[in-house]
């Protein structure tokens, strides 16, 4: 994907030195400055970098509160709030950490149906959307150990629940369940040592993130982007260098999501969390109503929308391992949605069913709201199982523009640009 | 000349054309010589090797000595009046401790446990394939007194029954408010995503009024 050539040329007398030892700076400069990007990117293309940030800004502040923070039953409940209260900048470093956590999720879900949308995941781009549902699922399961550590009610039955799922496995093997469960606690029951285990991989999964995130770019680059039109790169004209073009867009979208997480940090900064968090762990008393963390909910709404144990953590462990299949599920030639009138509808309901299962899954588990989880589920596996196959092969596309170029400048324009370009 | 390692003479030939040679004869073989044994065997060993390692940073996480040794508890029943429940942590669990009024035993005994979602006792003092009846989920002579691992079968919660004022369900058992599960009055599973009923755990009358559990 070297479609301009390298436009670099160490200046410094030590820059040449390191060009021939370890070219680093060669290597940054082709893969994010010279990088060719396709020339009609909306903002929608800004959450890779907006996802990069966050995965920083978290690990920076984790760092952070790391040196604060003590991982024992007795003592996790008070010294987060002594971050909160007596700790220089404590409660800034404790609201950047908790409000990332849900922006990171926010830009997740959002690059997530980016990809869904625009058909990002189809050849040949199959490895790097598999990297990013691992990416995904890491990200959940670091979320999960990371809500365990404040140590509050919530925390403590968020645990119980999440970890309980395993013990479904008796009703196949009498007891591997329980032993799995059991393991995973480190005792007879969720207790300060379960607490310590999640806080040392708490720390640890990030770096797993970051580790993972390399590869996705690597995929990322050796493919090159999607773009709105589902068109690839195919000449001069149809890309643009990533700096500063690319760059200058993505610091657009970044600075307007900072403005959203700004004022959740410094206004709101307890408004996506639960009250009853601020309770002290009870192993001897469940909250009346225990919900997770607002991305969560639409997996809960699953879990509980069927009535067998077993089968409702099945059903939710897959709502996440379908997307693996998703490059194969999907029969259309066609990429983007934008070009695919049949399908359209079906993203846009399967978006809103999305947010209905995530409202489904904060109420309380009542016949009326299960009555309706169960619907919204069921049109949840339709999309990936039933709508991705049939649609593609049912509709009858729109005609695609010829290049990148003329989705942009037109047909005669696009023309000229490209005799120019040569 | 090339000369080997040793500085001896190789017949004639460069040590890079032996190792070529000797690549080719190792490739090309049709019958597994000795090197293929040995690469076998020492690949698998070594594979053996790696698997075991693993198991002390597996085994590490499982309950501990200290946890293991906490395993039995002493209660006084006798503040404990009729309908009133107490609960007790053994192993880092709530146990349930119920005294039970006649109309509570009368609905226990009345169930049809082939009826039952789950008609197994689940009492770990009783064979697992002891029948859900009344009798096997108690004493006999204490039918009056359930006690049973507070821990609702389906995703861990503690369920409600045991205050005076709790909401007990349809079954005048236990509610679990978290997914909503209802048990009966011998603490087994009637309605709701529950798989099973109630554990009851060891647990022996050291007299009428003293209870040893674990």
């Amino acid at each position: 994907m070297s479609l301009h050539g390298s436009t670099y040329e160490p200046k410094s007398g030590f820059g040449k030195w390191m060009d021939e030892r370890l070219p680093i700076g060669r290597l940054m400069h082709t893969q994010f400055v010279d990088f060719p990007t396709p020339r009609n990117l909306n903002y929608l293309w800004t959450f890779g970098g907006i996802l990069t940030f966050f995965l920083m800004a978290q690990i920076v502040t984790g760092i952070v509160l790391a040196m604060h923070y003590q991982p024992s039953a007795a003592a996790a409940f008070n010294s987060i709030e002594d971050i909160r209260r007596d700790v220089n900048y404590g409660w800034l470093m404790r609201d950047l950490h908790a409000v990332g956590a849900s922006m990171f999720f926010l830009a997740a879900y959002i690059h997530i149906f980016r990809g869904l949308y625009y058909g990002s995941y189809k050849s040949p781009r199959e490895v790097l959307w598999i990297i990013g549902v691992l990416i995904f699922v890491v990200m959940m399961a670091t979320a999960f150990m990371g809500y365990s550590l404040p140590w509050g009610q919530m925390s403590f039955w968020a645990v119980t629940v999440i970890t309980n799922l395993f013990s479904s496995l008796d009703s196949i093997i009498n007891g591997l369940g329980t032993t799995i469960v059991q393991w995973l606690w480190g005792g007879y029951a969720v207790s300060g040592t379960t607490l310590n285990r999640f806080y040392s991989l708490h720390y640890l999964l990030p770096f797993v993130i970051a580790g993972l995130v390399g590869l996705h770019l690597w995929a990322l680059h050796i493919v090159g982007q999607n773009s709105p039109t589902g068109l690839d790169v195919k000449t001069k004209s149809d890309a643009v260098p990533m700096h500063p073009y690319a760059t200058s867009k993505d610091a657009v979208g970044m600075f307007a999501f900072l403005i959203l997480f700004a004022w959740f940090v410094f206004f709101l900064p307890d408004y996506l969390g639960h009250p009853d968090n601020f309770i002290p762990a009870n192993p001897l008393v469940t909250p009346p109503h225990i919900v997770p963390e607002w991305y969560f909910l639409p997996y809960y709404a699953i879990l509980r929308a069927i009535p067998n144990k077993l089968f409702g953590v099945i059903a939710m462990f897959s709502s996440i391992a379908v997307l693996l299949f998703v490059p194969w599920l999907d029969r259309s030639r066609v990429r983007s949605a934008k070009y695919r009138p049949l399908y359209k509808w079906f993203f846009w309901l399967f978006a809103f069913t999305c947010v209905a299962l995530g409202y489904l899954g904060s109420k309380p588990p009542e016949a009326t709201y299960v009555f309706w989880a169960r619907i919204f589920t069921i049109y949840y596996f339709a999309y990936f199982l039933i709508v991705m196959p049939l649609v593609g092969w049912l509709e009858k596309p729109k005609k695609l523009p010829g290049s990148i170029t003329e989705a942009v400048l037109g047909k005669d324009a696009a023309q000229a640009a490209q005799v120019a370009a040569e | 000349m090339a000369a080997g390692p040793c500085g001896r003479p190789l017949g004639g030939f460069s040590y890079l054309e032996i190792l070529e040679a000797e690549a080719l004869v190792a490739t090309d073989a049709e019958e597994p010589d000795r090197r293929d044994f040995l690469i076998l065997a020492g690949g698998a060993f070594a594979a053996v090797g790696g698997a075991l390692s693993l198991w002390p940073f597996i085994d590490q996480m499982n309950p501990d000595a200290g946890t293991q040794a906490l395993a039995s508890i002493e209660v006084d029943i006798s503040p404990v009046k009729e309908g009133q429940a107490i609960t007790v942590l053994w192993r880092g669990k709530p146990v349930f401790i119920r005294h039970r009024t006649p109309k509570e035993i009368e609905e226990a005994k009345a169930v049809d446990v082939t009826t039952l979602r789950d008609e197994y006792a689940r009492n770990e003092d009783l064979p697992a394939d002891a029948l859900a009846t009344d009798v096997n989920r108690t004493k006999a002579g204490h039918e009056n007194w359930i006690i049973m691992i507070g821990i609702c079968t389906h995703l861990g919660c503690i369920p409600k029954g045991q205050a005076l004022g709790d909401k007990k369900g349809d079954y005048d058992g236990w509610f679990c408010p978290c997914h909503g599960s209802h048990y009966d009055t011998a603490g087994r599973i009637r309605k709701g995503p529950a798989p099973r009923n109630l554990e009851v755990p060891v647990y022996e009358y050291l007299s009428d009024t003293k209870l040893k559990i674990g």
